[in-house]
């Protein structure tokens, strides 16, 4: 359907990031925010607070992280679109409910506008640091879905994006920022509702006699019924059958895992989405995202240059990852390199999936700015040595 | 003397809570003479008496014994993350504002782990009723010391007996601003009943305690008997006081229980607070939640 033109701004506007990321999520239709303050996302639910009394919508800051979370989940089960945002500090307290919404299945957007780590850190300054924990950072086995923007305008679309992939499948989708992206203005354009498509709850058509929370055909998502509906269900964060109740045992536990896990594991083909340039012929590929993206292009640049024949690979959905594109261009290139603002973890992915075939080259930067463009066409210009 | 009788001379009656109940799930996982399906029974009949329209009551638990209790009543049922109920329901309630959402979890949840989201959805008296079961330890993992439990009394971590001072509950509820405040104990069925009714007849933060100290861990450490020996104890120290000052109702080791209502006020709820508030600030441009919540379609 249509975005609600109750949350879109249309038009042209000179935005930051968390402003933009704000907008987008309106847009998108989401009528329930919980947070807390943490810099540097806070102004993602400063600009909600002052518009959702005008569209419906209900903002409330929480008395911690581990509540916005909870709240996020439970307003989600009544249908109500629902967003919380954070950072570093504040995604290791969501940890914990955020494994409760992906067993669960319940959709939700949670944005992490990513600073320097780990602990406090460097609270105003950027970092990418968070995205292993993104993927690995709830206990257990489950999955979840991260897209990662590279530009306020981004920030708006990325977000109206995270909020459809989490009602189609059912899952908290990450939206991780990082400080840059956060605090950097640029044009941002909002189009008009009637241009902006959104994926509404889809509520399951069955009577509630006939319903069952979490039957799945295959990889296929549960069909979602919404609280105070009649159809008097039962969620739990415990192991559970199709009825959704709770069953201790190992059969049920390996249909439960598997069920979180394979409809974004075997559907990674339709989620996986990422921008590639000149990657044709190419000696070296530059695996890159969210602000390292931009700053990456001038080290590209140079390394052109030089004549090195250098392509780019930029992540826009993270988690899942790309594996077979990287697989296949394992075999054609000779290296990749990948600058991230941390000590190296999407290059472990990397180097997984490349699997000794093309070499995975990291250029780290711990945080608190971006990289010197001068290290990444250095690190280009060895791997093509 | 016990008499075996025939299957075919036995008429099979349904219990009167079963249509709240998910049979299919029954056996429940509670121990023998353990108090917490008492309180469900008690507020399912409160439930049926209150005329209230069931496919608009949510529960959520968090964890815990009483935690089970969403997953065994046949409602829209919540069981969240351990101390997260309060929030969890927070969400719901504001993502459709037309659910009487309770919650029902123990002490170690809600007071426990989760405390910090209770006393801050009773400061913003986020309509939720509340019903919390004290079991005086932490039952589910094998009785450990709760923030509830009486001082000198043994738990499995405090082998030696207790010696940090508990929660006053109806204290801390009514200090944060919970306007509805009971105490009962697993005994008081009747009165207990009528309390829940009375509370979910009432806005905002209602808050209910129901003292059924564990049957199986808190008396066998304590030595205290049986679970029959338990209600003696209630019927012989429970003392009916409606209205007594919060202040003097700590709860000793072995000594008299007091119960009774003791706030029962109206004060606007954070929903009327935020439409009152938006409605002067804002006039005409506000836009509030619609009862039937947020959802979006076509």
């Amino acid at each position: 359907m249509k975005a609600d033109p109750a949350g879109v701004l249309t038009g042209t506007h000179y935005l930051d990031g968390d402003f933009a990321c704000g907008e987008g999520a309106m847009a998108a239709g989401c009528r329930f925010v919980a947070g807390y303050p943490i810099t540097p996302s806070t102004e993602v639910v400063e600009r909600i607070a002052r518009r959702f009394p005008r569209m419906g919508g209900i903002f409330i800051q929480m008395e911690d992280e581990l509540a916005s979370m909870a709240a996020v989940i439970g307003a989600s089960w009544t249908g109500t679109k629902s967003m919380t945002v954070t950072s570093g500090p504040g995604f290791s307290l969501m940890m914990e409910n955020i494994g409760l919404a992906a067993m669960m299945e319940t959709p939700c957007v949670v944005v992490n506008v990513q600073r320097g780590g780990p602990s406090t850190g460097l609270p105003t300054m950027v970092g990418q640091a968070d995205m292993m924990q993104a993927r690995w950072g709830s206990h257990g086995d489950y999955a979840v879905i991260a897209i990662s923007p590279c530009s306020p305008q981004e920030a708006f679309n990325f977000t109206i994006d995270a909020f459809n992939l989490s009602e189609i499948y059912r899952v908290p989708v990450l939206v991780m920022m990082d400080e840059c992206v956060g605090h950097m203005t640029e044009k941002v354009i909002i189009p008009p509702a009637e241009a902006i498509d959104v994926v509404p709850r889809r509520l399951t058509a069955k009577p509630p006699g006939e319903f069952l929370p979490y039957r799945r055909n295959g990889n296929s998502v549960p069909e979602f019924a919404r609280a105070g509906d009649g159809y008097r269900f039962h969620t739990t964060g415990l192991t559970h059958d199709e009825r959704g109740y709770p069953v201790m045992s190992a059969e049920c536990q390996d249909r439960c895992v598997r069920g979180i896990v394979d409809k974004i594991r075997l559907n990674a083909d339709k989620i996986v989405r990422y921008e590639e340039e000149e990657i044709e012929g190419a000696e070296v590929v530059v695996v890159t995202y969210g602000i390292t993206a931009r700053v990456a292009r001038m080290g590209v640049d140079m390394a052109r240059q030089h004549g090195i024949k250098v392509g780019v690979l930029r992540l826009v959905v993270v988690w899942p990852f790309p594996e077979k594109r990287i697989r296949e261009l394992a075999s054609k290139i000779r290296a990749f390199v990948v600058p991230e603002i941390n000590y190296g973890q999407i290059v472990l992915e990397v180097e997984r999936c490349a699997a000794g075939k093309a070499a995975a080259i990291p250029v780290s930067h711990m945080g608190g700015g971006v990289h010197d463009p001068n290290d990444i066409f250095r690190a280009i210009s060895e791997a093509a040595k | 003397m016990s008499t075996i009788l025939e299957e075919d001379s036995v008429t099979i009656e349904e219990h009167p809570i079963s249509p709240f109940i998910r049979t299919d799930r029954m056996p429940h996982i509670w121990c023998p003479t353990c108090g917490i399906g008492t309180v469900v029974k008690c507020y399912a009949t409160a439930l049926a008496q209150s005329g209230i329209d069931l496919d608009k009551v949510s529960i959520v638990s968090g964890i815990g014994c009483t935690g089970r209790v969403a997953g065994y009543m046949k409602l829209d049922g919540f069981h969240a993350t351990h101390g997260r109920a309060v929030p969890f329901a927070t969400g719901l309630k504001l993502g459709r504002p037309e659910l009487l959402v309770t919650v029902f979890s123990g002490d170690g949840d809600l007071v426990g782990i989760g405390g910090n989201h209770f006393i801050h959805a009773a400061r913003r008296n986020m309509d939720l009723l509340v019903i919390l079961v004290n079991n005086f330890i932490y039952g589910m993992t094998g009785g450990q010391n709760a923030a509830t439990t009486p001082l000198t009394a043994k738990s499995s971590t405090m082998p030696f007996g207790n010696f940090e001072r508990p929660f006053n509950l109806p204290h801390l509820a009514a200090c944060c601003g919970a306007t509805y405040v009971a105490r009962w104990t697993s005994l008081h069925i009747r009165r207990m009943t009528k309390s829940f009714k009375e509370a979910i007849q009432r806005k905002g933060f209602r808050f209910i305690e129901v003292i059924t100290p564990c049957a199986t861990l808190y008396a066998r450490l304590n030595k205290l008997g049986s679970g029959l020996d338990l209600m003696r104890f209630y019927h012989d120290n429970a003392e009916i006081r409606h209205g007594a000052d919060t202040r003097e109702l700590d709860i000793e080791f072995q000594d008299k229980i007091i119960c009774g209502k003791f706030i029962d006020e109206e004060r606007p709820t954070f929903l009327d607070m935020m439409h009152e508030h938006y409605g002067k600030t804002l006039g005409d441009k506000y836009v509030p939640m619609p009862p039937e919540g947020g959802w979006i379609h076509e």
